[in-house]
């Protein structure tokens, strides 16, 4: 109703503007749905090249691809709203993942990394990423906020040691550094089994996991103290002290949650990739970082949206997979996206400047 | 005062989507004079100026500069045609010297090397024209407000400019460095200089200027010669209305003591012993010059520097504003100096400005925050505060300085303090929101809340004060009581250590 009545009122004012100010009130509209309008003209440009594009088995495979990447994103979004970055996040999905997959292994895998493993329960192993997550970020948040360090050397600090960490962890037991595979259906099932298929394609269950920890997100974000705080440090640090904002809590708070969330996306890569290395998760933070910038998750500070995440992540999807269902050549596909990045957040950009 | 009009605006017009800005605005500025540009925040003066350093493009009327036609992209080129400006919020690089900073981008050069000799010594000497006493090299950052506010005006100096704009400059400037400003200006104004002079303070302008003109929601209201106009007669024309006081009637009477410091010494500023009491229901002054340690005693005990010694009593009982989510606990509240810097977050909407604070009471459950509620009270204060917004959606930094910092004392109000920490609280703000946020300040005492509030402006504290704390060189040096004290004895307690 409210929405409603907002839309007929800018509609009759739209009309009494006069021709001028129509076209800058176009201007700008396109600007600042940019966006959007980006995504429609993408879809329907490949949907005609390639209508097999918009079939329900390419769409689900969109999704999922999506939904794997969006914990991460969403993770990154925190450390971006205060200003920051997270270069570890890759290289902590990959940590993650070979755990889980080598706590994971079936019993009578021949290349089974613990041998003499008993089947352990996939929630312990989830409580488990979980924490190894949670501990990397805290104390990303923790060097952030109390050595006064910017995140992006902390994690450039951090994403090495974690690199390091893996390494090693890999020559553990029968492991020679091999990649880790022979996954225990338990674990499988539980991430790529489906109980709902949509036009004889299932959708995997991690798509739900994907969206219910998006639901949690979103709830943070808007209906927390938590949430409230970060874009109030995000925004001016200083005044979020004055006003008694636990500033460093906040901070190593929004680093620790985004550890979590790199826990579960290795905990969902683990089984979705099937076979773990060293390099599951290089570059992932990457693409979050260009999933949230384009979806307007601004460096600017204090500016961001769980809808602009998903946003930005789908977008970059989109792309990836039409350019693929183009044939357009991989080298391309790298300028392609690059570009796409610049141009996305250089409108971006524009919203927030003084208008003159 | 002959005919020789330097800078001449005429007609100007500028509008924004759904706002006409300006409204066919001339302005004639001669050389050798002051010229006083007066009107409440957002009647137009600054998009005016704006106008003419190619800012904003202006709709449609023509800038003559000495009789040429002139449109300048940008201020860089008006400096070319030395046509400068001061700013009042100053944009500088901070991190850099004062030296860099007036000779940035046009460095005297020594083939490709930035000449970095004659830069310092040139500097030195447009200072010893000025009577500035400030080092070269020092970085912009150590120095205080009033200092790079000096170097600021040496730029425009240094670039010979003829026309000079100062927005404000006395903003943050004590009045011994006001004087200073002044004396400044006079040796500009006798080089033939013609210079605009923006500002809210009456009695620096009656005394300054040359001509006035004024200007109310983007239109000229009047030019006159300033020998012919009084304070009464220039708010009158800003306002459009009479406002017979600028100080709203008293309210409150003070009751038992409230507060109580004692021996309050600072580690890292020159805060030193500083004892006194409030009482409740009573406002508290404190004045000085730049330096004294006004801010540092705020800050003191709202926990934000560290303290050396001394001892807090609320009601008898010692407290200890270890920081400032302890002060807050024990139930004060800080309305900071720089409001940009540390008291709005500019990007974010009214409401989550003004609920910043208190979110703990908005809790249900552990977890959840009442939205309904917030949206409620926030909305609640913005009629009672006065605000002057669309809605709380909107972000706070899209507002004018007198409505920020209404929202900052609703962020206060929320946190429901029993006494306001108030750091110089209607700097930038125009005549009309002045007189409302001491209207604020008044029903707050009123309704049984001590204030101590900091500020430069002596007719303020004289106005709104029960009793006025006179600082000196961090030390308190007197205590006066506001009905029946003079500037003057404030003035000579102020620089008893100093």
């Amino acid at each position: 109703m409210e929405k409603n009545r907002i839309f007929r009122r800018r509609f009759t004012e739209y009309r009494e503007m006069t021709p001028e100010d129509k076209r800058r009130y176009r201007r700008e509209f396109f600007m600042n749905n940019a966006l959007y309008i980006f995504l429609v003209i993408v879809i329907v440009a490949i949907a005609i090249y390639r209508p097999r594009f918009l079939s329900p088995g390419s769409l689900i495979n969109i999704v999922s691809l999506s939904a794997a990447n969006l914990p991460i994103a969403l993770g990154i979004a925190g450390a971006i709203i205060l200003t920051g970055t997270d270069l570890s996040a890759g290289r902590a999905v990959g940590l993650c993942a070979c755990v889980a997959a080598s706590l994971l292994q079936f019993g009578g895998y021949a290349n089974k990394m613990f041998p003499n493993l008993p089947t352990i329960p996939v929630f312990a192993v989830i409580l488990l990423v979980l924490a190894i997550g949670s501990v990397i970020g805290a104390i990303n948040g923790f060097c952030t906020a109390k050595f006064n360090l910017h995140p992006f050397i902390v994690t450039l600090a951090t994403q090495l040691i974690i690199y390091g960490g893996l390494l090693m962890y890999l020559t553990l037991g029968t492991n020679n550094g091999q990649s880790i595979s022979g996954l225990d259906t338990s674990y499988t099932e539980f991430i790529n089994g489906s109980f709902l298929s949509v036009g004889g394609t299932a959708i995997p269950n991690f798509v739900w996991y994907s969206l219910i920890i998006t639901v949690i997100m979103w709830v943070i974000w808007n209906k927390t103290t938590f949430g409230k705080n970060m874009f109030a440090v995000g925004s001016n640090p200083e005044a979020a002290h004055v006003s008694g904002v636990n500033v460093s809590r906040t901070i190593i708070l929004v680093f620790t949650l985004a550890g979590a969330l790199y826990g579960v996306t290795g905990f969902i890569e683990g089984a979705r990739i099937g076979s773990n290395s060293a390099s599951t998760g290089l570059n992932y933070e990457l693409d979050a970082i260009a999933a949230c910038v384009i979806g307007g998750v601004s460096f600017v500070g204090g500016i961001g949206k769980i809808r602009g995440v998903i946003m930005g992540v789908v977008l970059l999807r989109i792309i990836f997979v039409g350019l693929t269902f183009l044939s357009v050549n991989q080298n391309m596909q790298y300028i392609i996206k690059g570009l796409i990045i610049l141009v996305a957040c250089a409108i971006d950009m524009r919203k927030y400047l003084v208008r003159k | 005062m002959e005919n020789n009009v330097l800078l001449e605006m005429k007609n100007i017009s500028k509008s924004f989507p759904g706002v006409k800005a300006l409204d066919d605005v001339t302005l004639k500025v001669r050389g050798g004079t002051v010229h006083a540009l007066m009107g409440e925040n957002g009647a137009g003066k600054s998009t005016l100026m704006k106008c003419l350093f190619g800012i904003y493009s202006k709709d449609s009327g023509k800038i003559l500069l000495d009789g040429e036609e002139v449109e300048f992209k940008n201020s860089k080129e008006a400096l070319r045609h030395g046509v400068a400006m001061v700013h009042q919020e100053l944009n500088q690089a901070l991190k850099r010297s004062v030296a860099d900073n007036i000779w940035l981008g046009r460095y005297p050069k020594r083939g490709p090397f930035v000449a970095e000799k004659k830069m310092i010594s040139e500097t030195e000497e447009i200072f010893k024209k000025l009577g500035i006493k400030i080092d070269p090299t020092r970085i912009m950052s150590t120095m205080p407000v009033a200092q790079r506010q000096m170097a600021e005006i040496a730029k425009a100096v240094s670039y010979d400019a003829r026309v000079i704009v100062f927005d404000e400059p006395t903003s943050s400037l004590n009045d011994k460095e006001a004087e200073q400003l002044f004396e400044i200006i006079g040796m500009l104004r006798e080089k033939g200089t013609a210079i605009i002079y923006i500002s809210h303070k009456m009695e620096e302008i009656l005394r300054l200027s040359d001509e006035v003109t004024v200007m109310r929601d983007g239109r000229h209201i009047a030019t006159e010669k300033a020998e012919n106009l009084t304070m009464e007669k220039i708010i009158k024309l800003m306002v459009g209305r009479e406002i017979k006081n600028r100080f709203p009637e008293k309210k409150n009477t003070p009751g038992e003591v409230l507060f109580r410091v004692e021996n309050l010494s600072s580690l890292h500023s020159n805060l030193k012993g500083v004892s006194f009491e409030l009482k409740k229901s009573e406002i508290v002054g404190v004045a000085g010059l730049d330096g004294a340690g006004r801010t540092e005693l705020l800050e003191n005990i709202f926990g934000l520097s560290e303290r050396s010694g001394g001892r807090l009593y609320l009601r008898g009982k010692e407290i200890k504003n270890k920081s400032a989510r302890d002060a807050i606990a024990n139930g004060f509240a800080f309305v900071t100096e720089e409001r940009r810097a540390s008291g709005i977050f500019g990007i974010l909407n009214i409401r989550d400005n003004m609920t910043v604070s208190s979110l703990r009471k908005y809790k249900v459950a552990k977890f959840w925050l009442d939205s309904r509620r917030m949206r409620k009270e926030t909305e609640g204060l913005i009629s009672s505060l006065r605000v002057k917004t669309p809605g709380q959606e909107t972000k706070i930094r899209s507002l004018s300085g007198g409505n920020q910092q209404k929202v900052i004392f609703g962020r206060w109000l929320l946190t429901e303090p029993l006494i306001l920490l108030l750091d110089e609280p209607t700097r930038g703000i125009d005549v009309g929101a002045k007189y409302e946020i001491y209207n604020v300040i008044g029903d707050l005492a009123k309704s049984g809340k001590s204030v101590i509030m900091v500020s430069s402006e002596m007719p303020e504290l004289l106005g709104v004060c029960d009793r006025i704390l006179v600082m000196s060189g961090g030390r308190l040096s007197g205590e006066v009581d506001a009905r029946n004290t003079t500037q003057e004895e404030i003035m000579t307690l102020a620089t008893k250590y100093a």
